[in-house]
């Protein structure tokens, strides 16, 4: 299971090269998740192709923009609201934006302190 | 261009065992577009691993879902194994594929119910879940517990088997499986079902990867990815099976590929039973879990992903669980472009939805 451990660091601007480039590999999107670090978030992309998983690691500071891979990856919306609304990273560009409304929830980005 | 409107489905509805809104936007009786809503019963549970220790966020895990608590606290304690570089001893490895199929088959034949159920079936749907009954009851007598079993720990397991009692359950299966024969037949081969399933909501290879699809809704479009067999996790690297596909992306073929799997899991555990070993279930450890490792099982309904982050504390960063409900949302939006209103209902249902995990 080594290519679980398989993390690469990608900036912001590479985000949509590499879904574009999985996409044209006939892979899928796995998922996405982010983690809140001091002063900003990781947000973790899982691609598998032909079974094996490719995991892309942007590391942001706090209020740094992150295009939307919902054009490339439809499924990324779902993934990309959660994350938008559970953490506050700004997405902008998402195919269906939920607003803050996925979840039923009272707290603002529960999941940011 | 017929008459447009929105139709409102769910979050309350008959065939809904959980809560999930779509709004069909129908053009007179056919679909044009859904859009999903969920949200209605969203706990934060994965948040709760920042305030749990370690050793305890297992039994939050379980308690995600009632259908799929078993695979979800095997891959907590799988991750948290993974990270500190701990050896499960091998009689435990068979222990947990066991428990696994077992849940694979108490899941599926609770599908095979409420898909009855969801065309009106209901003599079948009571088969199925007479069924059902006899795995949970295989389940109390083994863990004592019949939704949540807490027999996974840090290092393998808590109960073991005795020989016994394992030769019993497969005795029990032998005989489940020709029952399972006579429900599934009618699933099969009837032809009001048939008429139901046949050529309706088609997913079609592409775009079941287009649109993240995973475990029988994947696997009935042609695509032939288990889990099970390319990480083979647990014990199922011991054993010999092949993922069950079914080609024609229809309602029927993503049936079939649960009903195949029904089999496929009782043939499992009896070759389970015939190769565990003798031995510990369980190794001590020492220390606190410091790194990361993504985990992906094989649940029911398909591919899980497990992430774990830990700091070397008792508190875990991060652990997110990608359900397979989660990644079938959109490939369910794309089958239901194009069906029938009446058909909305069976159409959901054959992604087997799990809200529940869908939240957390």
């Amino acid at each position: 299971m080594s290519d679980l451990y398989e993390i690469v660091p990608i900036t912001p601007e590479q985000l949509p090269i590499v879904a574009m480039e999985k996409k044209a590999q006939g892979g899928r999107l796995v998922q996405i998740c982010a983690t809140r670090r001091p002063n900003g978030y990781e947000v973790l992309y899982s691609f598998d192709v032909e079974t094996q998983l490719y995991n892309y690691r942007l590391d942001i500071d706090e209020g740094v923009e992150v295009a939307s891979i919902s054009e490339i990856f439809p499924p990324a919306f779902l993934y990309e609201n959660e994350v938008s609304e559970l953490f506050g990273v700004p997405i902008k560009g998402i195919s269906i934006d939920f607003q803050g409304k996925l979840y039923r929830i009272e707290a603002t980005t529960p999941f940011k302190d | 261009m017929g008459n447009r409107s929105v139709i409102p489905f769910g979050p309350q509805h008959p065939v809904l065992p959980e809560p999930i809104h779509l709004d069909l936007v129908i053009e007179d009786e056919k679909v044009v577009q859904a859009i999903p809503n969920i949200g209605f019963i969203h706990r934060g549970l994965e948040k709760l691993v920042q305030k749990r220790d370690f050793t305890d966020y297992g039994y939050v895990v379980e308690r995600i879902c009632g259908i799929c608590s078993y695979i979800h606290g095997m891959s907590y304690y799988e991750v948290i194994e993974h990270i500190m570089g701990i050896e499960i001893p091998e009689r435990a490895k068979y222990l947990r594929t066991i428990w696994s199929e077992m849940s694979r088959v108490h899941s599926h034949l609770l599908w095979l119910g409420l898909l009855a159920d969801g065309f009106g079936f209901e003599a079948l749907f009571y088969q199925c879940w007479r069924l059902r009954e006899k795995v949970l009851d295989m389940f109390e007598a083994s863990t004592g517990g019949r939704v949540v079993f807490s027999v996974n720990t840090i290092g393998g397991v808590l109960k073991d088997m005795d020989s016994s009692m394992l030769k019993s359950f497969v005795d029990i299966f032998q005989d489940m499986d020709k029952e399972i024969h006579k429900c599934c037949d009618i699933f099969l081969k009837d032809y009001t079902v048939e008429t139901r399933l046949k050529d309706v909501g088609i997913l079609t290879k592409e775009n079941a990867v287009l649109l993240g699809a995973v475990g029988p809704t994947m696997r009935g479009s042609g695509i032939a990815v288990d889990t099970r067999k390319k990480y083979s996790y647990a014990a199922y690297d011991k054993l010999d099976f092949e993922p069950c596909v079914a080609y024609e992306g229809d309602s029927f073929a993503r049936c079939l590929v649960r009903i195949e799997e029904l089999y496929q899991s009782i043939d499992l555990i009896r070759q389970a039973v015939d190769k565990i070993p003798a031995g510990d279930i369980i190794t001590p450890y020492k220390g606190k879990p410091n790194g990361e490792f993504m985990f992906r099982a094989e649940q029911p309904r398909g591919e899980a992903i497990y992430y774990g982050k830990a700091n070397g504390t008792n508190h875990l960063e991060r652990f997110r669980i990608r359900t397979p409900t989660f990644a079938n949302i959109t490939p369910m939006l794309n089958i239901l472009a194009g069906a029938q209103l009446a058909d909305v209902p069976i159409l959901v249902l054959t992604i087997d939805p799990c809200i529940s995990c869908t939240e957390r």
